[in-house]
């Protein structure tokens, strides 16, 4: 009679706060059982991975993943400028040119892709439900340093497993003003002002620097993005396509565009002069 | 550099091989100088000969000729160079790249190794055919600012040098000011 009475009746206040397997769910930051992978059955499965993808020591490995990038986020005065190319490589075939490397976390937090295209789509989705989950649980929008955490937390976790990703996130919360930062599946993460991030990061990184600082106007800082990824698809073969470009603001993201390069590079050239060791006459 | 010690801090990887053309070289230890010093003795023998300095495009195409044939040698000299030099005749400057391969491009600006990929969006983006030699020196500076920025070695100094009209001179170029990323 006691076991029927207490299956039937609940003890008061037991709904409120949090049931232990919600608790469970708040503390793991690792995925959730729904987010387990099928391994290759073997003692090294990342080797295994490694000798069938790794093109640089084997250039006739089977896969070959998609990578190869251009992207830019840096902090002003007025927000945060994220610009990226679009152009997906598979060896030396372009995959694609239209790729849309940025990603819309929320309406105020942006990430970006370089690195394995496949690695960085999926993990940055699974960013963007986490933080919404985060949002349902605490009834406000999660800050940046903690996006950027679960998501470093996470690759962490698999690190030495073959992920191959280098991100930003860039977003402007109340707590934190416009922050940003750098994460890669080494399980870097780093605040800063300015990121370059895939095989033309270099490039970008010339352009950039020569000219950045903290105090360009929105009109100033737009045209520096886009002219550092102009600067990067023009000498870096792994980069090219369309360049994509937002800003950052207090009340959210804005997109400018996704513009074709060719047209914006030939214009840079004959309006400006610059590119000088292109030839124009044919 | 020897494994991670500096040998000499203030190595001039240059030769000038007649009044007006001066070759920069990097590459192999030991190849670099032995190639550059035949070069020189070259170029140098063809002007007392001729009593009449070779111009810029004959040397770099004398140039390449000497890498092409030492390509396919039992040990080829593995020597990248840029090679500048105003033509006595027309006072035109050019600037060739060369690297160990024996490829040769005239260019208007140039670089070789990692510097290619720092340097080389700046002058894309801020070299104009008619720049002065202000400007020119401006330009230089973003670029040691940003390799000092940018690269992980630290490279104690640089060496300046000016072609011009009037021949080859040192300048002066401090880079001690540490300079750090945004």
């Amino acid at each position: 009679m006691d076991s029927l009475v207490s299956t039937y009746s609940q003890p008061a206040f037991e709904d409120e706060g949090y049931a232990s397997d919600e608790l469970q769910e708040l503390i793991h930051t690792k995925p959730s059982s729904s987010l387990s992978f099928a391994l290759p059955p073997m003692p090294r499965p990342s080797a295994f991975l490694r000798a069938l993808t790794d093109d640089h020591a084997n250039p006739n490995c089977p896969i070959k993943l998609a990578h190869g990038t251009t992207t830019l986020a840096f902090r002003f005065q007025g927000g945060i400028i994220v610009a990226t190319d679009s152009r997906a490589t598979a060896g030396n075939w372009i995959a694609s040119q239209t790729v849309k490397k940025v990603i819309e976390i929320n309406n105020c937090l942006l990430g970006t892709m370089a690195g394995g295209a496949a690695d960085c789509q999926y993990w940055l989705a699974y960013l963007g439900m986490e933080c919404r989950l985060h949002e349902l649980r605490h009834k406000r929008r999660i800050s940046v340093a903690a996006a950027s955490k679960i998501l470093s937390n996470l690759v962490y976790s698999y690190k030495g497993m073959g992920l191959s990703m280098g991100t930003m996130c860039a977003g402007v919360t109340p707590q934190e003003g416009p922050a940003l930062y750098y994460i890669d599946s080494e399980g870097t993460r780093l605040a800063g002002n300015l990121f370059c991030v895939g095989s033309g990061q270099t490039f970008a990184y010339g352009v950039l620097d020569a000219e950045y600082h903290y105090n360009l106007t929105e009109e100033e800082a737009l045209e520096l993005g886009s002219r550092s990824i102009l600067a990067a698809t023009h000498r870096d073969a792994y980069s090219g396509g369309f360049i994509n470009l937002y800003h950052v603001k207090e009340d959210g993201w804005v997109k400018h565009g996704f513009r074709d390069t060719n047209p914006i590079f030939w214009k840079t050239k004959l309006e400006k002069g610059e590119f000088s060791n292109v030839t124009a006459n044919l | 550099m020897r494994g991670a010690t500096i040998l000499k801090a203030s190595d001039d990887k240059t030769k000038q091989l007649n009044n007006h053309t001066l070759m920069a070289f990097s590459g192999e230890a030991g190849d670099t100088v032995q190639f550059a010093e035949l070069i020189q003795a070259y170029i140098q023998l063809y002007s007392m000969r001729n009593d009449t300095d070779l111009g810029p495009s004959a040397v770099a195409n004398f140039v390449r000729g000497e890498l092409a044939r030492s390509l396919r040698s039992r040990h080829p000299y593995t020597v990248n160079l840029l090679l500048g030099g105003v033509d006595p005749i027309t006072k035109q400057p050019h600037l060739y790249w060369l690297d160990y391969l024996a490829s040769l491009a005239p260019l208007p600006y140039a670089a070789h190794g990692y510097a290619q990929y720092y340097c080389l969006s700046i002058l894309d983006k801020h070299h104009h055919p008619d720049i002065d030699l202000e400007k020119g020196k401006k330009i230089l500076r973003m670029c040691t600012d940003e390799l000092q920025r940018r690269l992980p070695i630290d490279f104690k100094g640089m060496l300046v040098k000016i072609i011009d009209k009037d021949g080859i001179r040192e300048m002066e170029f401090d880079c001690s000011k540490q300079v750090l990323s945004a």
